[in-house]
């Protein structure tokens, strides 16, 4: 193989060990560098190459996982840069999705330190959760678990020192710039501001997740008096 | 059909992976040691991939409910078939109601048992792999559980020839590695410290990954990490400063710092480490990598 992955103005192809290729285009998140990560990913899986197992798109990077038994790594890493070189494609159109959250209580137990680490009311705190329309960057971690962002700074409120043993399923939390859902229990040390009846990931439905990068979120408040 | 009398420590079904999925958040899974895994089907005539059971450190006790043809591969366990003892990597037949017992480990940590046709669970996802992590494809192994046995194979059984593919690790391995992207975060005093150090696989190890005890490394630059794939054999550095080996189970993404990533080759002598077993790391180039899994599949050629 040719020694040197090629690289662009503000993206590089890299190995990630002997059976991953990443394109990467840096440290950030921001919704045109993510649109251009899923553009890329659509076209990898379009293109067919023999020997991808795997695409997997996040913030500001997408990994493409291979058998380099099968595929010659210098003509994925050609097949990228003409993908990258291209113009942008779009990955299905985006839908927004409605999420209705019971916010606070046994729901939502760091409501309240999460109000004092904004040094405003609870009421403010999920007045500032639900305003915006969150894109969905990326799904990790979990399956179906969704990267929301950006939460406003003012809510953005780091993980837990140390994280709960057991998150309840349908939690909504915050961590830092980030905003997610736990589509089942596990444990977790985002900030827990409260908790969906929505079902996140099913492996036996088709597609099984609720959510698809390049997705829209909005959070609406749920009353007590519908519970 | 087998019934299982006693599940051992922690017994999984494994087949390939449950791969296409990971854009979802949803693990590959599959073989700790996927060549194992391979040759255990390959002795007894089913596609490499067809689903074994894992078993980890204590094996269990099984029943056939058939006459078939079955072989254990990977780990060193005493196996007997009834009262007489089965060596490890051969395939055997057995009657209806023949019963395989595991007894004492010799040398690995993993064992592969392969039955003609192949364990027949319910895919999910495209696979009858067990993530332990995220429940998705079941379940360990408990006493009692019947699993369905697939009927036809693709080729030829390899009958009462004993064949090895890997050494298996004795206390220890030397894992080869290349460099990773946050490499880059580490001074170059913290990268010697690590390819100079032994570490030892800690308590806290399992599928998903290892966490490994011995000198911590220090990042020069500790600036926050968005979460990106994390392909099995990345070595992660979380603030701790303490190596973390992802296995099979791991997470699709993550955001700690990934100082390299172990060759897929070595990845099956990983499989086969034990807590308390000692890693050192040693780079290597993309070359010697692909090298190094293409006379692996020339010998699992061979067996076929």
């Amino acid at each position: 193989m040719a020694n040197i992955p090629p690289r662009g103005p503000d993206w590089r192809i890299r190995m990630a060990g002997d059976s991953a290729v990443t394109v990467d285009f840096g440290n950030v998140i921001d919704p045109d560098v993510n649109a251009r990560v899923l553009s890329v990913a659509t076209k990898v899986r379009s293109m067919g190459l023999e020997g991808v197992r795997d695409v997997v798109p996040s913030y500001s990077s997408v990994t493409i996982y291979i058998d380099p038994l099968c595929t010659a790594v210098d003509r994925l890493w050609g097949a990228l840069e003409a993908a990258l070189v291209s113009p942008l494609s779009g990955c299905g159109p985006s839908r927004e999705i409605l999420v209705p959250v019971f916010y606070g209580g046994s729901e939502g137990p760091d409501l309240d330190e999460v109000a004092g680490f904004a040094n405003c009311s609870t009421e403010q705190v999920i007045r500032l959760h639900t305003a915006p329309l969150y894109r969905v960057y990326m799904l990790g971690f979990l399956p179906g678990f969704p990267y929301l962002g950006p939460v406003d700074s003012r809510i953005a409120m780091p993980r837990r020192s140390s994280p709960r043993l057991a998150v309840p399923a349908g939690s909504v939390g915050v961590a830092g710039p980030q905003t997610g859902i736990y589509p089942a229990v596990a444990p977790g040390g985002w900030r827990l501001i409260g908790r969906t009846l929505m079902e996140v990931f099913n492996s036996g439905l088709e597609p099984p997740c609720l959510f698809r990068p390049g997705d829209f979120v909005r959070f609406e408040a749920v009353s007590e008096t519908c519970r | 059909m087998i019934r299982v009398l006693e599940p051992g420590l922690l017994t999984t079904v494994q087949d390939g992976g449950r791969w296409g999925s990971q854009d979802l958040g949803v693990p590959v899974a599959g073989p700790m040691d996927r060549v194992s895994h391979r040759v255990a089907n390959l002795l007894v005539g089913n596609d490499p991939e067809c689903a074994t059971l894992e078993a980890t450190l204590v094996g269990p006790t099984v029943e056939f409910l058939a006459e078939t043809v079955f072989a254990v591969a990977g780990g060193e366990f005493e196996l007997w078939l009834d009262e007489d003892p089965v060596e490890v990597n051969t395939a055997r037949c057995t009657r209806l109601g023949g019963i395989l017992r595991f007894g004492r480990r010799t040398a690995g940590a993993r064992a592969y048992l392969a039955l003609a046709g192949g364990i027949d669970v319910p895919l999910t996802l495209g696979s009858r792999s067990t993530d332990l992590a995220s429940g998705l494809g079941g379940r360990p192994l408990c006493a009692g559980d019947r699993l369905d046995v697939g009927s036809g194979q693709s080729r030829k059984t390899v009958l009462g020839q004993s064949r090895k593919v890997i050494d298996l690790p004795n206390g220890g391995a030397t894992l080869r590695f290349l460099i990773g992207p946050d490499v880059i975060r580490f001074s170059s005093e913290a990268i010697t410290v690590f390819t100079h150090s032994r570490y030892r696989v800690g308590p806290n190890s399992n599928r998903m990954g290892y966490r490994l005890i011995g000198k911590t490394l220090n990042m020069a630059d500790d600036s926050p990490i968005l979460s990106s794939a994390t392909p099995s054999g990345t070595i992660q550095i979380p603030p701790s400063g303490e190596p973390i080996l992802l296995m099979a189970d791991h997470q699709t993404t993550g955001g700690y710092a990934k100082i390299g990533t172990v060759i897929t080759v070595d990845l099956a002598a990983a499989g086969q480490l034990a807590p308390g077993d000692w890693v050192t790391f040693e780079a290597c180039d993309h070359g010697e990598a692909v090298a190094a899994l293409i006379a692996i599949e020339q010998a699992l050629w061979c067996l076929g």
